[in-house]
């Protein structure tokens, strides 16, 4: 009885400390998910701060494994040149064709292989073609690394007194870190062919003028900078697919999950590394 | 077999008949809250094949894994061959590695190389010492051993799952190891592949005079290869004796397996 009326007098300081209790819990619940994803993610950072730190010991090593270092180059550069090129050659044509009516407004029509050069040397040719290769060399990595662990070969070649570090991934991210800037080179190429091809939809530009134009318009400062920042884009992009593969789980779904998360991370590394770079040459300019 | 190999083996390692050649105390292994080994005890003989039984999850792997130093031991002591492994750095575990062949369950090719390069690939880093002709007329000399002369410049990927297997134990076998770890050898193969390569895991004990430990459900591979018998249970060796006495044993547990 007097339990009755005492929750009937309650009833509203009641109903209140249980929302309170209610909405702490929620709050608790959420305070815990919070810290396990940031403590998710500093564990992250660390794995990979230890696994460059590992790559890097590993490459300053006696036997380099000059081998595969080679092979990786062919197959990172040379087997990337088709898809490099072609998306070099529509970007030197698709840019030219967009800015072709907004420099016409100008009466500047004449300055188009200037602007085209400059924005593909600059930025536009290091920023895709690492994006390119983020997509196709950082998943390469990620799944052959992944389907490596996933059926036990890095841990065959450890027992086989062999530094998998070494000949895995040191091979791999200094072939990612010397092909980047020459796919870059080469895209750029193709890139100029494009726009040439770009100007003359409407207009007749001869070959060497057109080049030459293109050339007088750029400078071994816009092209340094550029050359430098390929460099760090193919080690992030070598690092990060590696790391994906190296540390995937023992499921073969793992190994699709390695692949998905080295090209999400290395694309995204790449517009941060890029961003950072053009700070640095901003203030250095 | 050639006298260089011999010099190599015997001169990596040489032990008496009656010496232990691996030394298990007081192995315990747990992966997070999942206790695997228990405080398991174990020795392998010189020249002796000791099959391990026991059911799924019952840390026959892990057991091996630690041998080679694939897995770090939470507690007691593994000794190889007079080396402690809790002892050795980097570069004393790795020369322990030399003298130890693993054959993984899937055997663990190089999908990435020919048959020749998979077997090039330890040689060229245990046994430094040897010229590109002695290399060639070793992985010749080790895929006739096994039965696959004529697959020299396949790729893992054109294998069937017995050759792969035989592919994999000559890649083992190559460097001349003293201890060779089977893991599952015969897992995923029909009978009488499995007992091809039950065969062939005799064949190199008494050709390279090699020390073995077998992880393996296979009845049938136990009874070809084991000289003794280890039975897996909680994490422990429940019981050890050869073949004859493990299969007449009352115990029920036991005879479940061997019925």
């Amino acid at each position: 009885m007097n339990q009755k009326r005492y929750e009937r007098v309650n009833k509203p300081v009641i109903a209140v400390r249980t929302f309170a209790n209610r909405h702490s819990l929620k709050i608790s619940e959420k305070t815990i998910e919070q810290k396990e994803k940031a403590s998710g993610f500093l564990s992250e950072v660390g794995d990979i701060s230890l696994f460059v730190s590992k790559t890097f010991r590993s490459t300053f090593s006696l036997d380099f494994e000059v081998n595969e270092f080679l092979r990786q180059c062919f197959e990172i550069g040379n087997k990337s040149l088709g898809l490099v090129g072609i998306t070099g050659a529509i970007m030197g044509l698709v840019l030219t064709i967009q800015s072709r009516p907004v420099l016409a407004d100008f009466g500047a029509e004449s300055m188009l292989p200037s602007m085209v050069a400059v924005s593909v040397i600059r930025e536009i040719g290091p920023v895709i073609t690492a994006l390119i290769c983020a997509g196709k060399i950082g998943s390469g990595m990620g799944a052959e690394l992944g389907s490596m662990k996933v059926t036990e070969q890095i841990d065959a070649m450890e027992v086989s007194a062999t530094n998998p570090m070494r000949f895995l991934v040191v091979t791999r991210v200094l072939a990612a870190v010397l092909m980047l800037p020459l796919l870059v080179i080469f895209a750029d190429t193709l890139a100029f062919f494009g726009s040439w091809i770009g100007v003359n939809i409407k207009g007749d530009v001869s070959l060497v003028l057109f080049f030459s134009r293109a050339f007088s318009a750029i400078s071994f400062s816009d092209f340094i900078p550029a050359t430098i920042k390929s460099f760090f884009f193919g080690a992030v992009i070598g690092v990060v697919g590696c790391y994906k593969g190296y540390t995937a789980g023992r499921g073969t779904e793992s190994v699709g999950l390695a692949a998905n998360s080295a090209v999400v991370l290395s694309s995204l590394m790449v517009i941060i590394v890029d961003m950072i770079a053009v700070q640095i040459t901003d203030i250095l300019q | 077999m050639k006298e260089s190999e011999n010099i190599n083996t015997a001169s990596a390692y040489t032990v008496n008949d009656n010496q232990a050649i691996v030394e298990i105390k007081n192995l315990c292994k747990s992966f997070g809250s999942q206790e695997v080994l228990k405080g398991l005890n174990i020795e392998v003989m010189k020249g002796e094949n000791l099959v391990v039984l026991g059911k799924s999850g019952t840390g026959k792997s892990v057991l091996i894994k630690c041998i080679v130093g694939l897995l770090e031991p939470d507690a007691g002591s593994i000794i190889v061959m007079d080396s402690d492994l809790k002892n050795l750095d980097h570069k004393g575990l790795n020369n322990l590695r030399k003298k130890i062949g693993f054959l993984f369950q899937g055997g663990a090719l190089y999908d990435s190389m020919t048959v020749k390069q998979n077997l090039e690939f330890p040689l060229k880093r245990v046994r430094k010492e040897l010229t590109s002709t002695e290399i060639m007329s070793k992985i010749e000399e080790v895929l006739e051993n096994v039965g696959l002369a004529d697959a020299l410049n396949k790729m893992p990927s054109q294998l069937s799952g017995g050759m792969r297997k035989r592919i994999a134990l000559a890649r083992t076998i190559v460097v001349d190891p003293v201890l060779m770890l089977y893991d599952e050898p015969t897992t995923g193969l029909d009978p009488v592949t499995s007992d091809e390569i039950s065969q062939l895991i005799n064949e190199v004990q008494k050709k390279y005079n090699t020390s073995s430990i077998i992880i393996t459900h296979d009845i049938s591979c136990a009874r070809t290869t084991g000289n003794s018998i280890a039975m897996l249970k909680d994490g422990e060796v429940y019981v050890k004796g050869n073949y004859d006495e493990l299969s007449n044993s009352s115990d029920p547990w036991v005879k479940t397996f061997f019925n």
